[in-house]
């Protein structure tokens, strides 16, 4: 008996040995094994187009690669969430066979912290041509003065509205970019008419958060709002401007009922699925919302009802109105990539790659060569305003980073509640661009 | 009892690298054994020690791997100022901390996940006790009965969440549609979007969730009062009341105090519903402290703060477990003496 117990516990004793050496074996072995694949014959590709067209897209893309040099291009689609949080993870573990050569950045706060940690490649000389034909768009991608990241879809926020509703409504005539008080004169009438004028979805916090960024690209000029982030300074008092324009909004009660609870984009009665199954009739969102909104209606095709014009310009505003707020996506090249990964990125801001890219509606291009090849007739509505001659401020929370940026959108989803006024909001960013 | 108090070194260990010390501990030991083998007394006892190593150990690892070594972590993190990416390198001692408990935001979770504790209590005890007295009783439609009062309980709690979400939508939702054909109207922000209702109807569902567990670990401790008793209460001319009061009730008590700790470190450790109903929202009415670590953890990438808060709540969670083990739990524990 005692002999059985004794081989038992031996085994036992045993198999944690060989589970815990199995472990450290298969994390040895996972890095060792991904050793032959970071040779310069194999690359890596991170991106968040993990659905139909565009998914097929972009692996017909990575097959053209390398049909055209040789170089294998191993293409991970994954869902936007999800790829956030496993390039959080690689870079956490700081291991290059762990980081895609190329994967997408969103620029700003998170990018300035990629380039402190020593994980992004610079790529200002090996894409000077690239670069210089999407300068344009490559501020928010630029550290000191050098690139990190190819942007090659760029989109601005605005107010997607429904033609039907505003036609029922009596307004008949819409500017692509109102003043403030043509914009409170749809609003009115459309609860005239008994319609809901805005959906926001607070509970998320950035939704709201857009009112106060897109009124301090309005009130300040774009110059001081880059300062003020440069110097930690924000007592320009056209940041408490902007937030007074945003309570003067708030104070219209142009919202869907229990827009404090209300999501994002998720299902069919959050703020995008508000706009998208005709019951508000505007939401402020990005160059994403028909995409969005496709996959909220019924019957899951793009609503045909979209118009869009750009925020209203307040009276005697700082900013240029040319100016707009937007953010895009960008290629990044890992710093331990081989040089055919650089060449990769390159390839993806090509002409071709990039005016396929625009004729599936994608994204809005950035190479010019592409602009005129968006297909959806609503998402070519933006580029003429995108390319309007002003500078495109950076979504605020993406610009200053997720630290400062979580705190600021929490004091102006605070401020939707009727807790927070304008200057607590700077305080907020104050004191967490302080204790950064 | 001994070796309980010796394994937690072994799991402690191995804790920074656990094959080599595991597997270097074995034959440290056995060539012992084996000298020793000659004393028959010291051998059995040895051996005996050694099975309960060996029984133990891989408990003991696993423990190590998964709870001594995060928590080492979360305490290193605590002390750095650090967003996620590269080393630890920015040491700010105790300043997270002090950040932590400075922030209204998280004093204001400590007290939301003290009410949420108590509530749960207060709202589940008698109610639970109730449902389960009545459903101990024959009736028609019992085991059905029994079944839909667990069923929330089963339900997924991100399922159980989204549901919930749908039914309390303001305008659209069931609840306010059910009020409207009443003539009754919701709340103007509905019912999670106020932040003066939003604990409560959070509450409301935390109560529809988890009372089938109460009402079930009840009826379970109902079962283990002895038939005699009642039969003998019978006799004795007492009626359901009493016999409820002076027999089931006392007889139910280990596993009410039970059921009161697991209730407890729930209401401590609360997130997933909280997350999925509120996100914490509106204007901070629901956040609890796990809800707190996870917006500065992953959120903002404020790893630091987030390793602070959940220290703190580690040390809350200990501190409650600890006391309530103390004064309530520990009449349970005692040997049997003077019960009958």
């Amino acid at each position: 008996m005692t002999r059985t117990k004794r081989s038992a516990a031996a085994i036992a004793l045993g198999s944690v040995v060989a589970l815990l050496a199995a472990a450290c074996a298969g994390q040895g072995g996972s890095s060792g094994g991904n050793a032959d694949t970071a040779d310069a014959d194999t690359i890596t590709w991170w991106h968040n187009s993990n659905t139909g067209e565009g998914k097929e897209y972009y692996d017909q893309l990575a097959a053209d690669f390398e049909a055209e040099t040789g170089v294998k291009v191993e293409v991970s689609a994954m869902q936007h969430e999800d790829m956030l949080t496993k390039l959080q993870a690689a870079f956490q573990s700081g291991d290059d066979e762990q980081i895609p050569d190329v994967y997408m950045s969103r620029g700003g706060g998170e990018l300035k912290t990629e380039v402190e940690t020593g994980v992004v490649r610079d790529l200002t000389d090996d894409a000077a041509d690239e670069i210089a034909t999407i300068s344009g768009f490559t501020g928010q991608y630029t550290v000191d003065d050098k690139v990190y990241a190819l942007p090659y879809s760029m989109g601005i926020v605005g107010f997607w509205y429904n033609k039907d509703l505003f036609a029922q409504a009596g307004i008949d005539e819409v500017s692509p970019s109102p003043t403030i008080e043509e914009f409170y004169g749809y609003v009115d009438k459309l609860d005239k008419a008994g319609i809901t004028p805005l959906s926001v979805g607070a509970k998320d916090a950035w939704p709201a958060a857009h009112y106060w960024y897109y009124a301090v690209v309005r009130e300040c000029s774009f110059d001081t709002v880059e300062s003020a982030i440069e110097s930690k300074d924000y007592s320009d008092p056209c940041f408490i401007k902007a937030g007074e324009d945003v309570e003067d909004i708030i104070a219209k009660k142009p919202f869907n009922k229990g827009f404090l609870s209300t999501g994002a984009q998720d299902g069919p009665t959050s703020a995008s699925g508000l706009l998208a199954t005709e019951k508000v009739a505007m939401e402020l969102a990005g160059h994403w919302e028909p995409g969005v909104a496709g996959g909220l209606t019924e019957d899951e095709q793009v609503p045909d009802f979209f118009g869009w014009f750009a925020f209203p310009t307040f009276d005697g505003q700082g900013g240029d109105p040319a100016d707009q707020m937007g953010g895009g996506d960008a290629w990044s090249v890992s710093a331990g990539a081989p040089d055919a990964a650089v060449d990769f990125a390159k390839f993806l801001l090509s002409d071709e790659a990039q005016q396929g890219f625009a004729e599936r509606n994608m994204g809005l291009p950035t190479n010019p060569a592409a602009t005129d090849s968006v297909a959806d007739e609503a998402l070519s509505q933006l580029i003429p305003v995108r390319d309007g001659g002003g500078n495109t401020q950076l979504y605020l929370d993406t610009r200053l980073g997720k630290s400062v940026g979580g705190a600021m959108n929490d004091a102006i989803a605070l401020m939707f509640a009727g807790q927070a006024g304008p200057q607590d909001i700077v305080d907020a960013i104050q004191s967490a661009a302080e204790s950064e | 009892m001994a070796d309980d108090v010796t394994t937690p070194d072994v799991a402690a260990s191995p804790a920074t690298s656990p094959a080599p010390d595991a597997a270097g501990r074995t034959p440290r030991v056995r060539p012992a054994a084996s000298a020793r083998g000659g004393r028959r007394g010291v051998s059995s006892q040895l051996r005996k020690r050694l099975e309960i190593f060996f029984f133990v150990a891989p408990a003991c690892a696993l423990f190590g791997l998964f709870v001594i070594v995060p928590i080492a972590t979360a305490v290193q993190m605590s002390l750095y100022k650090w967003k996620g990416i590269g080393p630890l390198v920015d040491f700010v001692g105790l300043r997270n901390y002090v950040s932590v408990l400075t922030n209204e935001v998280f004093t204001d979770a400590v007290v939301h996940n003290l009410i949420i504790v108590g509530l749960s209590i207060l709202i589940q005890l008698p109610l639970g006790l109730g449902i389960a007295l009545l459903l101990n009783r024959k009736m028609w439609g019992q085991s059905a009965l029994r079944t839909i009062i667990f069923v929330p309980y089963v339900l997924a709690e991100v399922v159980a969440g989204v549901i919930w979400v749908q039914l309390l939508q303001p305008q659209y939702g069931v609840i306010d549609a059910l009020l409207g054909a009443v003539g009754l109207e919701g709340p103007e922000q509905g019912w999670l979007g106020d932040p003066d209702l939003a604990l409560w109807t959070l509450m409301v569902v935390l109560t529809w969730k988890y009372l089938g567990l109460a009402v079930i670990l009840f009826l379970a401790g109902l079962q283990s009062v002895p038939e005699e008793l009642y039969e003998a209460a019978q006799l004795d001319g007492a009626g359901w009341w009493q016999v409820q009061r002076k027999i089931t009730i006392p007889l139910l008590g280990p596993t009410l105090r039970t059921w009161g700790f697991l209730s407890m470190i729930g209401s401590l450790q609360l997130f997933d519903m909280v997350w999925i109903l509120t996100r914490g929202g509106p204007a901070n009415a629901t956040t609890t402290m796990a809800t707190f670590l996870v917006n500065e953890g992953t959120q903002r990438n404020n790893f630091g703060i987030a390793g602070a808060a959940s220290v703190v709540l580690f040390v809350i969670a200990l501190f409650m477990a600890v006391l309530y083990q103390q004064l309530i739990l520990r009449r349970d524990t005692r040997p049997e003496t003077g019960r009958k």
